[in-house]
């Protein structure tokens, strides 16, 4: 039997509504005044209940973190609190244009400059912005906070960011969407930073160099002070990506490592929910000698109360319309608040007692290339002695246990990557499960490898055919074909 | 700190785990930190609030607010005051829709690339395009990105057109990532509220990547897109930005050989939020679909032979294809599309020309009300659909707040005394007939 897959399409009925408005009250108007009308609306007739049934069995087919583990390296999937969500959606807060006047939104303008200041102590910058969208834009405002820095010391002739292999792919992809070219460095065979490399690569173009700390191998980068001298000393400026923040709060911070600017991903590090692929919030902070080009406006206090500060002359802009994802924002201050500065701490500190904990279990059966004290996550390599067994078939083969695998080939440097990530919201029991699961699966590997190969077994779904989506190339409902579409 | 709600593991399985590792202290497993570098002390943040002490907060913030519930809203320009059906917050408030992340396991993740699926499908119902992505930030990056798409696919290009006449704060965006890009950006004047396409002619050519134009435009006003999609035709790239709710009755963009329709999905079931989060939309016509920015997700089948749904087209993203990616767009903005989603099929065809028939009759009835008072300007011309900009012959911030002293925010107020208007499906007659009567006032 197939999994419930029909489409909202295939459900649709001529003459059914799903919608209630109240009756016109004031006299009608000829809509052909508006010029050219179209002839069809191509929408689906459903009636309400039909929908919520539709989504509810989709839903059932997503696992979830409130479903069960979900240790999917470099995304930090800890819980997110209900309470973030109960206060994000009081009309209070919520129920705001952003076109209100300001002495109408003082208490959120008031709750956006806490934040401000929570994330300043975190990380040890001097001003932030809340406006990007996600972390990638954070690096992207990032980068052209830099680009305005050095153009407007008249250094246009820098127009090199250096990212090691190890980096997130938003990292390169960032440099080109700046106009900057890139310069890639290999890393070390720990993922660190190639001193020897990094030296050859700096000179007097290079505008910056982009790294994350602890790095994509959840391990700490202890050159980090050399580093930032080396790229200080051509007039660069460093770029902390903020992905792995979830390992050091209260212990490190990225102002203090020598870091000029940087981002944060409060979806991950401060709890807010993953939506299924959005929305986040990149937040995006820099030393005092950046701080004049943030993007407009930023959250300010006068005598006369909160208020968006536009009057910035070295501003880069706008990165995005209004003040940044803010109903995100809300759930972060209130995690942040939740927790206080020891809860911080206390994250940080479970995040990588469970981490550590977990790498020792699986160390036996599973390659570590890197065997020393990690942060947040750690990466395998495939089984021990068994580089023949495909990670991917590892992976779909913890599906079938009810777990989300972790993040699989990343980074880049690591044959068959497997990142695992456990947060610090997993109870040890949790772990101990799941290392169960691993080591069985890695025997099942070696004994009986058609199991993995043919995983999973017992999801709703089966394997699922990524080449022939490709090569098909149906991307919505007018794309398929009569003997695709079902009809009851 | 030793404990709290959200961290499960207590001081005995801490002390249990710490022994398995064979280390005495938590802080041990810091030790690779350099000792200079460790933060000393404690975070100066204050401690944890107790979840009521946190509601008690949050409800002293909300205080501080007046919300919409206590003001009628005449706000617009880019985000409204359109009826968000109740269904909505009881479909993302499902655990399995907004805890999960991107469906990178497609076999545990049918929920969400159905939902993708049927978003992108709901997209170019409604825009008439061929292909959508599965969502950007909001519309005034989806504009900016559709600028840089047409950029990289444009051989010589060094500027771009851009209508007047498109939101501010989409412009200031758009400006941004251009600066950075060493592009430059032509403005093409407004007359009569109108993007003056007639200029535009003789400013394209090999180098001009894109004509940016947007309808209804910023000021409410219907510009003319099929001429935008005629005279840009084999020359250089189309952009549009559309309100999507207009589409319930305008003609489909899609039918004016439009490259790239973009707009943003507030409209469509999302709340305000203060600006955000909202849902920028990208639909393009099929020859531009391997070089579209972000997630798409496809038609497949799984190992049972069974329909299924799996992201695709990947080697344009930032995790396959890196420095040569199509942008670097990772996070998207998923659950607002889903409420997208959730409200187009709420509304089907009926309801979404209703809210439109609606929105059109009241800003008629509020527009002619005060043209009638005498102390306002036509000069933004003559066609609207939910929004209008007229002039006030007086201050209008004087009228602005007089309205506000009422409970009525009446509109944006923009230059030399003009206030831009939007007035949706949800005000009612006894509504307008306030704003009028306020305004009346100052005859």
């Amino acid at each position: 039997m197939s999994h419930y897959n029909t489409l909202i399409f295939e459900k649709s009925t001529p003459g059914q509504i799903g919608y209630s408005l109240p009756k016109l009250d004031v006299p009608e108007v000829d809509l052909s005044n508006l010029g050219e009308l179209r002839q069809d609306l191509d929408l689906p007739e459903v009636s309400e209940n039909e929908i919520m049934r539709h989504y509810l069995n989709l839903s059932l087919l997503n696992h979830s973190v409130d479903t069960g583990f979900y240790p999917l390296g470099s995304c930090t999937m800890k819980y997110n609190p209900k309470i973030n969500e109960d206060i994000a959606k009081m009309p209070s807060l919520a129920y705001l244009h952003p076109k209100q006047p300001l002495e109408t939104i003082q208490g959120s303008l008031e709750l956006m400059y806490g934040l401000q200041e929570q994330l300043k102590i975190i990380a040890g910058m001097d001003a932030f912005t809340l406006q990007p969208a996600a972390g990638a834009q954070g690096e992207l405002t990032g980068l052209m906070i830099i680009k305005a820095f050095h153009e407007k010391n008249g250094d246009v002739h820098k127009n090199e960011i250096i990212v090691p292999d190890s980096a997130h792919g938003t990292n390169p992809a960032t440099v080109a969407m700046v106009g900057y070219n890139l310069i890639e460095i290999k890393s070390q065979a720990d993922g660190g930073v190639d001193l020897e490399a990094l030296k050859a690569a700096v000179n007097e173009n290079t505008a910056g160099l982009m790294l994350t700390n602890p790095s994509t191998l959840g391990l700490f980068e202890q050159q980090i002070e050399e580093i930032a001298r080396i790229i200080h000393d051509v007039g660069g400026q460093l770029y902390y990506d903020g992905a792995n923040m979830n390992a050091i709060m209260g212990k490190a911070r990225p102002g203090d490592m020598g870091f000029d600017v940087m981002h944060y991903n409060v979806h991950k590090t401060f709890s807010t929910p993953h939506g299924g692929g959005g929305p986040g919030g990149g937040p995006v902070g820099v030393k005092a000698h950046l701080a004049e080009f943030l993007p407009v406006p930023v959250v300010d206090k006068s005598d006369d109360g909160y208020f968006f500060n536009y009057d910035r002359p070295h501003s880069i802009g706008k990165v995005k319309a209004y003040y940044g994802n803010y109903g995100i924002l809300v759930r972060a201050y209130t995690y942040i608040k939740s927790l206080g500065g020891p809860g911080l701490e206390l994250a940080s500190d479970m995040a990588v007692l469970n981490a550590n904990y977990m790498m020792k279990r699986l160390k036996k059966t599973y390659a570590l290339p890197f065997d020393q004290v990690c942060k947040h996550e750690f990466v395998l390599s495939g089984i021990k002695d068994h580089p023949e067994i495909s990670t991917l078939d590892i992976a779909k083969r913890m599906l079938d246990f009810g777990v989300h695998p972790p993040t699989i080939y990343f980074p880049l440097i690591v044959h068959g990557a497997i990142m695992v990530e456990p947060t610090e919201t997993e109870s040890k029991a949790t772990l101990d499960q799941f290392a169960d699961i691993m080591e069985q699966i890695a025997r099942e590997g070696i004994e009986d490898p058609e199991t993995l190969k043919q995983a999973p077994h017992t999801t709703k779904v089966g394997r699922v055919d990524e080449v022939y989506a490709a090569k098909a190339l149906i991307l919505k409902y007018g794309d398929m074909t009569d003997d695709q579409i079902r009809r009851d | 700190m030793t404990s709290h709600r959200y961290i499960p593991n207590g001081e005995q399985v801490t002390q249990e785990m710490l022994e398995e590792l064979g280390i005495s202290s938590i802080d041990e497993l810091f030790a690779d930190i350099p000792k200079n570098l460790r933060f000393q002390g404690n975070l100066p943040i204050e401690d944890a609030l107790s979840e009521t002490d946190m509601l008690r907060h949050a409800t002293e913030l909300g205080k501080k607010n007046q919300n919409l519930d206590d003001n009628i809203c005449f706000l617009g320009g880019g985000v409204y005051d359109h009826f968000r059906p109740l269904i909505i917050d009881h479909i993302i408030g499902r655990s399995e829709f907004y805890t999960s992340y991107t469906p990178y396991q497609p076999e545990i993740a049918q929920g969400t690339l159905q939902m993708i699926f049927e978003y992108q499908s709901l997209i170019c119902q409604l825009t008439g395009m061929d292909t959508s992505n599965a969502s950007m930030y909001d519309v005034s990056n989806a504009a900016a990105e559709a600028v840089l798409l047409a950029i990289n696919n444009t051989r010589k290009a060094k500027r771009v057109l851009i209508s007047e006449a498109i939101n501010p704060e989409y412009f200031e965006v758009i400006k941004t990532y251009l600066h950075f890009r060493g592009i430059e950006v032509i403005t093409l004047p407004v007359v009569d509220g109108k993007t003056d396409l007639s200029r535009a002619n003789d400013l394209i050519s090999p180098e001009t990547a894109c004509l940016v134009m947007q309808n209804p435009n910023y000021y409410g006003t219907l510009e003319d897109v099929k001429q935008l999609g005629s005279m840009t035709e084999g020359k250089t790239f189309s952009v549009l930005i559309t309100d999507p709710i207009s589409l319930g009755v305008l003609e489909k963009p899609g039918n004016y050989g439009i490259d790239i329709v973009v707009g943003d999905g507030q409209s469509l079931g999302n709340g305000m939020n203060l600006g955000g989060p909202y849902l920028g939309y990208m639909a393009v016509s099929r020859k531009h679909i391997r070089r579209i920015p972000g997630r798409v997700a496809g038609l497949t089948r799984d190992s049972r032979n069974n329909r299924a749904f799996v992201l695709t087209l990947q080697a344009r993203e930032q995790h396959i294809r890196r420095y040569k990616a199509t942008s670097n767009i990772c996070s998207n903005q998923s659950l607002n599309s889903l409420v997208a989603s959730i409200y187009l099929n709420v509304m089907g065809p009926q309801g979404l020309q209703e809210v439109c028939r609606q929105a059109y009759a009241k800003a008629t009835y509020l527009r002619n009300g005060l043209l009638e008072t005498g102390l306002f300007n036509e000069t933004r011309g003559n066609t609207y659909f939910k929004e209008f900009t007229l002039q006030y012959r007086g201050d209008a911030k004087e009228l602005l707040d007089a309205l506000k002293q009422e409970n009525i925010l009446g509109g944006i107020e923009l230059d030399n005394n003009e206030i831009l208007i939007a007035v949706t499906e949800k005000r009612t007659k006894e509504e307008l007939d306030k704003y009028l009567e306020v305004v009346r006032r100052f005859q």
